[in-house]
């Protein structure tokens, strides 16, 4: 029963903080940099749906299986006819399978991100020793490391058989290595995007339909645009267009500058001096897309 | 089987604050688009074909049949407050109707009005390119509506194996796989166009009989098992 206090409490001694005998916590303080890299791992392993249901392992599981499954039918082929080249050089295939990477970031960037609006979990991270910027890090980080983990890996399947299929080992190098660059640049830009825009809702199914809304509509809108530049004989224009929309920037920027075949409808691609634009723009929409996340989390759900 | 009260409920949900915004955004950049290319390449007939086949139909009207579709249900069902529909004396077939109609009808404005307008700004209709496009885009939302509500009802990822559908089946499948042409709302919808205007320009690789069948049992089918489905519908806890 609680003892009823008189409400003017004399001064002096008779207040004081009674010890119920809880125990302190006095064991080592592991700090903010243990637990950005845990919201890291937790992100990076929650984007595969590891430690979570089984129904959230199905849909990344099967679009990573989609991505590696062609390489290895590639692969198989280029072995049983003995050729010399593999049938896609490494840059083009993020391209070509565009629609499959678009949808695995439109499923895992609102789950990264929306749950923690919806469930008003925000105000909890933040009263850890993390700042905005370290939670803004480790989301952006992880949900780019998945998907890198999502576009390199078939590269490496078609590395691996290009070189047991005994091609050429330099040539087969330098075309891996410039594969693995631009869809790190492909992995940062779309994973930038699709946080933005599923940081600003806390309804996961609405995030999404926005996400791929953004990156299929305008990768449309641009082909058509190209295609039609192209059947009217205006060539120099293509390349221009390419600018305005993320797919087309990483295939664009692939043909300029590293050394990709041309993914655009007609003409020789962008030049060099237009890909030095194609970086500068992809590299601002990345800086842009971190520096939205940070204005957006200055403010939410605090 | 039309309840007015569900019907106003479900427009304020679809059409409320920002999911009006990416509603109007699709269609508005679809005409942007179309004055630029006009503005580009003249009125040609080919042009406006393909601009309105491949950017209207088979992305655009599927992407907002998807928020619509799944919009009228999914978010309901996802915070629970479907238990509160659900309790009132109205039978659960009715509601999932009522959701289609409307489902349907925004479906039909956001996407068949823009394809419409669109056609138009491309070449004023010639050899009667909007109206073939438009109808395929009016036909195909009803199609869609009934087939994402139903997903809505069934799965909590139902945006996503909406937009698996749409995106990989229809578009990247179909391309690549003739067969897989045959199971697409999108082509049996282009049967349809093609026999309303007999035109050249749009052909489908269904026969009209086949793409009338399947349409009518695809969209009497989810509305049937989508009212079965919220019938014995239970509440499972966020994963």
């Amino acid at each position: 029963m609680a003892v009823e206090q008189p409400l003017a409490t004399p001064a002096g001694d008779q207040s004081r903080i009674h010890d119920i005998g809880y125990r302190g916590y006095d064991g080592p303080r592991l700090g903010r940099a243990y637990a950005r890299l845990s919201l890291y791992s937790q992100t990076l392993r929650g984007s595969y749906g590891l430690g979570r249901s089984v129904k959230s392992k199905v849909l990344p599981m099967l679009l990573f299986a989609v991505m590696c499954v062609p390489a290895a039918i590639m692969v198989a082929v280029a072995v049983a006819t003995k050729a010399h080249d593999l049938p896609v050089p490494y840059t083009r295939y993020a391209i070509i399978m565009q629609a499959v990477i678009s949808l695995y970031v439109a499923s895992q960037a609102p789950q990264a991100v929306s749950r923690d609006l919806r469930f008003k979990t925000i105000p909890l991270y933040f009263s850890r020793p993390i700042e905005t910027a370290d939670y803004v890090q480790a989301k952006f980080a992880a949900l780019a490391s998945a998907m890198f983990v999502l576009t390199a890996a078939p590269l490496a399947v078609l590395y691996i058989g290009a070189l047991l299929s005994k091609m050429d080992f330099a040539h087969q190098t330098k075309g891996f290595g410039q594969g693995l660059l631009s869809v790190a640049l492909l992995s940062l830009l779309f994973a930038g995007i699709g946080l933005v825009i599923a940081s600003i809702t806390p309804r996961r199914g609405f995030g999404i339909a926005a996400v791929i809304a953004v990156l299929t509509i305008s990768y449309g809108a641009v082909s058509t645009l190209q295609a039609i530049a192209d059947s009217q004989g205006s060539t120099s224009a293509i390349p221009w267009i390419g600018l305005f929309s993320p797919v087309t920037l990483i295939g664009g920027l692939s043909t300029a500058l590293l050394g990709g075949t041309n993914t655009f409808p007609g003409g020789d691609g962008p030049s060099h001096a237009q890909g030095a634009v194609y970086l500068l723009v992809v590299l601002g929409l990345i800086a842009a897309s971190y520096g939205l996340l940070l204005r957006r989390y200055k403010k939410v759900g605090l | 089987m039309y309840d007015p009260t569900v019907a106003r409920l479900t427009y304020r949900a679809l059409l409320g604050r920002r999911r009006a915004l990416i509603l109007g955004a699709l269609p508005l950049l679809l005409i942007a688009i179309s004055v630029v290319v006009r503005g580009l390449a003249g009125a040609d007939d080919q042009t406006a074909s393909d601009l309105l086949g491949g950017l209207a139909l088979a992305t655009m009207v599927p992407i907002i049949g998807v928020i619509a579709g799944t919009g009228a249900i999914g978010p309901e069902i996802d915070d629970g407050s479907v238990v509160y529909l659900l309790s009132k004396p109205i039978k659960r077939p009715t509601i999932i109707f009522t959701k289609l109609i409307v489902a349907i009808a925004v479906t039909m404005v956001f996407s068949a009005l823009p394809t419409l307008i669109a056609g138009f700004i491309l070449n004023g209709n010639g050899q009667q390119i909007a109206v073939a496009y438009t109808v395929a885009a009016l036909v195909a939302s009803i199609a869609y509506a009934a087939l994402f509500l139903l997903l809505g009802t069934v799965s909590r990822h139902a945006v996503v194996f909406g937009l698996v559908y749409a995106l990989v089946w229809e578009a990247l499948f179909g391309s690549l796989v003739p067969g897989a042409r045959t199971l697409s709302v999108q082509q049996w919808s282009l049967a349809v166009a093609h026999k309303v205007t007999g035109g050249e320009l749009v052909t489908s690789d269904v026969s009209l009989t086949t793409g009338t069948v399947l349409l009518v049992a695809v969209t009497v089918l989810a509305t049937w098992y989508a009212g079965q489905k919220l019938r014995s519908l239970t509440l499972a806890g966020e994963e």
